[in-house]
């Protein structure tokens, strides 16, 4: 079946089965920041935003892509690496597997989220698992980045 | 892994259940969210997107919830903020994560009867009503007993009775499924003591409520709540929890809950 979507601003007309999902069909595509980590739809490693909204791609069959915006962190580099910078000011970036869904998470919870606590912040990153480096490294960058450091 | 022969996306519900019932392998779809978790073998995998069923309507008597309606939507519109103590926001909010939360919908959570649901928890204390296309309009009460039925939940009804409510649950690790969770309200004096991940579905403890009906405020009464709720109710045990200790937490749960009912102003 063809899916008519924009991926990163761009209009995509993908070729997908109809059981295929979201995650799969964006890796084929060479997006290759979209990556699965746990195979129980909990870890938030696949994380993209379907019309800005953060997302499980690994949970989502391509085809309620039709019409959508689907952003991954391909899409909004400049952004991410303004964060990236923060992060590893903080000391707070290892390895790198987990961190293109952690930053779409944090980015679109910049647009959400006006002056979040720190309990906003922990509640809205929840679903990402996989932090090497440690929580309180992060929180410090995220803070930054909100503009809600103290 | 699962897989789906074909894809309808129908204009109608008419046409949705007609293609249902087609074939016995034939599926309506929710938000997917565990689709992948399972094996299923769908025939024609039936996608409610074209149908205009992701709302969440506030009317002077009644809060209107479409199937497919996300979680997230649920837990950040506005009005359910305040809404009966805020009571849906919360019970959502510890599911999994936001990314999750924007994916899986009402409906799917609803009509699989996830025995572990915090949302199931939530309405049955609400006195919700779901209706179906096919069946029409039932309490959730009586949903819930009812044998399974192919059929397609359209939307969620909760009435604006003024009720006070409180949402508690249980987790080993946050966004973790429940190992317990209790749901109660307060409609004047007619109380509903809701639990559910016993593992199994919810259930309501209507001899509980009974007692808090007859006026068991002291703390001795409430004390006496929570026994009568833990042990008219069943429980199992599953990887999350034994069934004595979730008997055990269960107690602690409803009194909590109904405490926080009854500091509700």
């Amino acid at each position: 079946m063809q899916i008519e979507c924009v991926i990163n601003d761009q209009k995509t007309v993908l070729e997908a089965n109809a059981g295929e999902l979201l995650a799969d069909t964006l890796r084929a595509r060479g997006l290759l920041s979209v990556r699965k980590g746990c195979d129980t739809a909990c870890c938030g490693l696949c994380t993209v935003w379907i019309d800005g909204k953060p997302t499980l791609s690994c949970a989502v069959p391509v085809f309620r892509a039709q019409g959508k915006h689907i952003t991954t962190i391909e899409g909004v580099s400049e952004e991410a690496a303004a964060f990236a910078r923060l992060l590893a000011a903080e000391g707070a970036e290892q390895c790198g597997f987990c961190s293109p869904g952690f930053i779409m998470t944090v980015l679109a919870m910049k647009r959400e989220l006006k002056n979040p606590t720190e309990a906003d912040i922990v509640h809205y990153l929840t679903g990402n698992l996989c932090r090497c480096t440690g929580y309180m490294g992060q929180m410090r960058a995220v803070k930054k980045y909100l503009g809600v450091a103290s | 892994m699962y897989t789906i022969a074909g894809l309808a996306q129908p204009d109608t519900l008419e046409e949705a259940y007609r293609i249902l019932l087609h074939r016995r392998t034939n599926a309506i779809l929710g938000g997917c969210a565990y689709l992948r978790l399972g094996r299923r073998k769908i025939g024609t995998a039936i996608d409610l997107s074209k149908l205009s069923l992701n709302y969440i309507i506030e009317t002077e008597a009644r809060v209107e919830i479409g199937a497919m309606a996300t979680l997230r939507e649920i837990e950040t519109h506005p009005a359910l903020r305040s809404l009966y103590d805020g009571m849906l926001t919360k019970a959502v909010g510890n599911i999994i994560g936001v990314q999750f939360r924007n994916v899986a919908t009402v409906g799917g959570s609803v009509f699989s009867r996830y025995g572990f649901s915090d949302l199931i928890t939530a309405l049955l204390a609400l006195d919700s009503e779901v209706e179906l296309y096919k069946q029409g309009w039932l309490a959730l009460t009586d949903f819930l007993a009812r044998p399974f039925e192919r059929d397609i939940l359209v939307r969620i009804s909760i009435k604006k009775d003024g009720r006070r409510a409180a949402y508690h649950s249980l987790r080993n690790s946050a966004s973790d499924y429940p190992l317990l969770n209790v749901a109660v309200s307060r409609h004047d004096d007619a109380w509903r003591i809701a639990v559910g991940a016993r593992p199994n579905v919810a259930v309501l403890a209507p001899q509980a409520a009974a007692q808090l009906a007859a006026g068991a405020g002291s703390p001795e009464g409430i004390a006496a709540v929570a026994r009568a709720a833990a042990s008219e109710l069943t429980f199992g045990s599953n990887m999350r929890a034994s069934a004595s200790y979730r008997q055990a937490m269960c107690q602690v749960l409803v009194k909590r809950a109904v405490l926080e009912v009854l500091s509700c102003r």
